[in-house]
């Protein structure tokens, strides 16, 4: 089983030069805002190890909003960020990355501030990274080749059912013809199954010691953490009580720029960027926090969905400006609006434990309830901190990740020796 | 927030009433040329509300108004800007939205008859009438409009085709029922599926589903002291209240070539060629459900012993499609499914289906809460019937274009309809399904190369059978996002264009 992991370069642009950094990117793009997956600045394609990528420019337009908790606002920069999400490593992507796109991103990079011309770009990429607090992968382990593969297996056997008849074939003899049919393909070289990869030992190891290592460690401090919690939660209410909801609508001429963005391929990118709330509680509350949920998608939340939202490919929380602003970065398929309602209607309680510390959130009631689900205001907090993504990548466009999870229990069915009735006539309904 | 009666008297009738007493109707669309003379043509405008008449009245006018309407009449444009994003955006003022809608293709509004780019009228005035009195009221209505500053764009015209929309099925089956009393209480997840919707889902200025007031021009009280009080929002007047926003979209549909299609997919089994032609649309020629009646009765539907027979179903029992297709037309405009997947029951077993466990199926959850996204439809026919042999024939050279008037009231428009159209209807992923998008309302066009020109029939005993090469039975012609506006607001709206 082959990890996936993530990197995320982030460097202040040089004022002078982000309408140059703007063109470039924009000629990276073959309709606006969707990559062109073989553009010469970053032929994205050639890395088969990358699910999805973007350029984001980091411009906190709401950074006014701190003046309502009484603080002033940061002073205003704009970074650029680069983000891969994929297979194995990020040490490794780096390098190639370096190695066959370095001219093209070092004419990227050079646009920003702390560039020097002869740098080492894999070094500088790498002292330039900023680490997820909380990331998600929705299936772990699941290698952009495998995607690519099983989505191949699952349409020759589509097109395999609609050709020969099989009207009268009961499931295990559709099953067993099917298995005959992919063994002849494999033989034939038209259909490849890679074996997935052994896992790497130190992943393995480092992953158990976090699987154990946290709950001991919860359980060794609980008692601590049991003796605050009155005082959490006395805090959190009063916060909670007179914290500012700051929701207008966003601008009309910014909310077209995003839409025009989204919806060109049946995957969409989502990037937000806010302040968080003032002050060592909110931050400590949120450092917690995701420290907590990260344990959520390394362990349990892995294999196909996020608490009930089984839409979203990569997703990731990161912390910037010494811990000031919150970045979230979210691939997940069909349109905002169906995606808003997914958080509302199914997961409002797992976002409004995160966001409502965010500047303006919507009001919470005891960390998990309201919020998100006074729905007009959190669709307009949403837009409001959305940012464009000037550049977006995604390796498999048209395959949903519901259709990777079918396509993977395809696969796993035709590599099954034995299966019951019941079993086969399940599989047989997934085509 | 206690409920407060709705008032009949200052809506318009449509929010309540089909009209299908008053047969034949046209839709008349707009542009105004002088806002003054407008105005006071709509002060005394002779608008029906949604107060029961005995007798039931012989003809009926409804008004509504598009952003360019409402900007033309002067309304201020801080009051425009309270109304939401998509209507002051329009149908067609941004290309995201029409591909989100499926407007791309034949169907792309750079073709459309009206509403197209440059072409989106100001106002429709709806007028209906009982058999035989609509012509004399819709010429001296035009006299008037044309001589209080409107110029008539065109006349959509509909057909009475007796309850039947032009492919020959029973139409207008099932409606949302809207929860006039406030009987209805909205906290709290939703276990069941039931047909009953707030209604601040259909009209502004009341508590949708998410018991909140959905956004709408507010109005401080001493700016408009005749217009209804805002219930959430004290010292301000609703210019929203007891209005609501209406989609017009003028759908012209390829009768014969769908008949013509299930004809040739069925080697012209007269049987086999209707059972598919159900299957695509999702009920019975005649109506009826294609799911078998329940065992148990669930009040989803009104009271009616008609109604019980034709809506007392969900697709709970029907997970795998075998009785009636994922992707038939009416289970794509409404799964009838509730906030957790069936089955779900109690404390423990929402908790573990809250934190997305417990599925026993691939497909669970993929569709949830229907009640955030529910239309009232007030569409009509338009064009000629034709009969069962007439489908069935190559089309003449001088056949008559036919289809439907689509119309539908809703308070979110994003919420309501764009989402059932973008994500059910032409969603080539809805339920789990791939490569299909509405097999009536679907463009054909593929998206990100990934072709929606199939239509998967499940089987109860082995593979789905998989239709290929449906063609396109829908082109849009037209549409526009309006503001059907409450009584009181119409009026408010004509002193506007006075002053």
């Amino acid at each position: 089983m082959t990890p996936q992991s993530t990197l995320m370069v982030v460097a202040p642009i040089e004022a002078s030069r982000e309408a140059e950094l703007r063109h470039l990117l924009a000629r990276m793009n073959s309709e606006v805002g969707v990559a062109d997956p073989g553009n010469p600045l970053l032929p994205f394609s050639q890395f088969s190890t990358l699910h999805f990528a973007r350029f984001v420019i980091l411009d906190d337009a709401t950074a006014e909003d701190l003046r309502a908790y009484g603080a002033d606002p940061l002073p205003p920069t704009k970074s650029l960020a680069f983000l891969c999400d994929c297979d194995g490593p990020a040490d490794h992507l780096r390098g190639e990355l370096a190695k066959r796109a370095g001219d093209g991103l070092r004419k990227i990079f050079s646009c920003c501030l702390e560039f020097p011309a002869d740098c080492d770009l894999e070094m500088w990429m790498e002292e330039h990274d900023k680490p997820a607090a909380t990331a998600y992968t929705n299936w772990l382990g699941r290698t952009v080749m495998q995607v690519l593969e099983e989505n191949d297996l699952r349409s020759a056997l589509v097109t395999q059912l609609q050709s020969s008849t099989h009207a009268n074939a009961s499931p295990q003899q559709v099953w067993r013809a099917l298995q005959a049919f992919v063994a002849s393909e494999q033989r034939g070289g038209r259909l490849v199954l890679t074996p997935p990869s052994p896992t790497p030992w130190r992943w393995r190891i480092k992953d158990l010691l976090h699987l154990f290592g946290v709950p001991l460690l919860l359980l060794l401090v609980s008692p601590l953490l049991l003796l605050y919690l009155p005082f959490f939660l006395i805090q959190l209410r009063l916060r909670e009580s007179k914290d500012a909801e700051i929701v207008p609508r966003a601008d009309a001429a910014f909310v077209k720029n995003l839409a025009s963005r989204e919806d060109r391929i049946l995957t969409n990118q989502f990037s937000a960027y806010g302040n968080l709330k003032p002050g060592t509680f909110r931050r400590w509350t949120l450092i917690f926090l995701l420290f907590a949920v990260n344990y959520t998608t390394r362990h349990i939340y892995n294999r196909g969905f996020l608490a009930r939202v089984n839409t979203i490919h990569f997703a990731r929380w990161v912390f910037l400006d010494n811990r000031k602003r919150l970045f979230f970065a979210s691939n997940y398929d069909g349109s905002l609006e169906s995606y808003m309602g997914d958080f509302i209607n199914k997961v409002a309680w797992g976002l409004n434990l995160v966001f409502s510390n965010g500047v303006g959130y919507p009001k919470t009631y005891w960390l998990v309830l309201d919020g998100a689900k006074d729905e007009q205001k959190f669709k307009d907090y949403i837009r409001r901190h959305q940012l464009p993504s000037e550049v977006w990548y995604d390796a498999t466009p048209g395959i949903t990740a519901f259709d990777m999870e079918r396509n993977s229990r395809i696969r796993d069915g035709i590599e099954e020796h034995a299966m019951t009735d019941a079993e086969v006539a399940e599989w047989v309904k997934l085509f | 927030m206690a409920f407060t009666q709705a008032d009949y008297q200052d809506m318009q009738g449509l929010l309540r009433f089909g009209y299908g007493a008053l047969t034949e109707a046209c839709f008349l669309l707009l542009r105004i040329e002088d806002a003054a003379a407008a105005g006071l043509w709509l002060e005394g405008a002779p608008l029906a509300t949604a107060e029961v008449q005995i007798p039931p009245p012989a003809k009926a006018l409804q008004l509504a108004f598009t952003c360019e309407g409402l900007r033309k009449l002067r309304v201020a444009e801080e009051t425009v800007n309270g109304f939401s994003a998509e209507f002051l955006s329009g149908m067609v003022g941004d290309e995201n939205r029409s591909r989100r809608l499926g407007d791309i293709g034949e169907s792309a509004p750079q073709h459309w008859q009206w509403g197209g780019p440059g072409n989106v009228p100001d106002m429709v005035a709806m007028i209906y009438a009982r058999p035989g009195q609509l012509e004399a009221w819709k010429l001296s209505l035009e006299d008037g409009l044309k001589a209080s500053g409107f110029v008539l764009l065109q006349c959509l015209p509909t057909t009475d085709m007796g309850g039947v929309e032009p492919f020959g099925f029973v139409d207008g089956v099932s409606q949302p029922q809207l929860d006039w009393e406030g009987r209805r209480s909205t906290s709290g997840d939703k276990l069941t599926y039931e047909n009953l919707c707030a209604l601040g889902e259909f009209v502004l200025g009341y508590p949708n589903e998410y018991g909140k007031n959905t956004g709408r021009p507010l109005i401080s009280k001493q700016q408009a002291a005749d217009l209804p009080d805002a219930e959430d929002a004290a010292g301000h007047a609703d210019l929203g209240r007891n209005g609501t926003y209406m989609v017009l979209r003028q759908l012209e549909q390829d009768v014969r070539g769908f008949w013509r299609f299930a004809d040739a997919q069925t080697n012209s089994d007269e049987a086999a060629r209707l059972d598919l032609a159900e299957k695509m649309v999702g009920r019975r020629i005649t109506g009826d459900p294609l799911l078998h009646a329940r065992a148990q009765a669930i009040t989803v539907g009104g009271t009616s012993a008609d109604d019980a027979r034709l809506n007392d179903f969900t697709y709970d029992e029907d997970r795998d499609g075998t009785m009636s297709p994922m992707g038939a037309h009416v289970r794509r405009a409404n799964p009838r499914n509730s906030d957790f997947s069936a089955g779900t029951h109690g404390l423990w077993s929402k908790l573990v289906h809250m934190t997305g466990f417990g599925r026993t199926y691939t497909r669970e959850d993929i569709i949830a809460s229907t009640r955030f996204h529910r239309l009232l439809r007030r569409g009509r026919e338009y064009g000629s019937k034709l009969t069962a042999e007439q489908r069935l024939e190559q089309a003449p050279p001088d056949a008559v274009v036919t289809g439907l008037q689509f119309a539908c009231l809703n308070a979110n428009i994003a919420r309501q309809f764009e989402f059932v159209q973008n994500a059910w209807l032409m969603g080539s992923k809805f339920d789990g399904l791939n490569d299909e998008s509405d097999p009536l309302l679907g463009n054909r066009e593929q998206v990100a190369g990934c072709p929606v020109d199939k239509f998967s029939v499940p089987s109860a005993h082995g593979v789905r059978k998989q239709i290929q090469n449906v063609p396109r039975f829908i082109t849009v012609r037209g549409g526009a996002y309006f503001f059907l506006p409450g009584v009181r607001a119409l009026r408010y709206i004509a002193r506007a264009a006075r002053i």
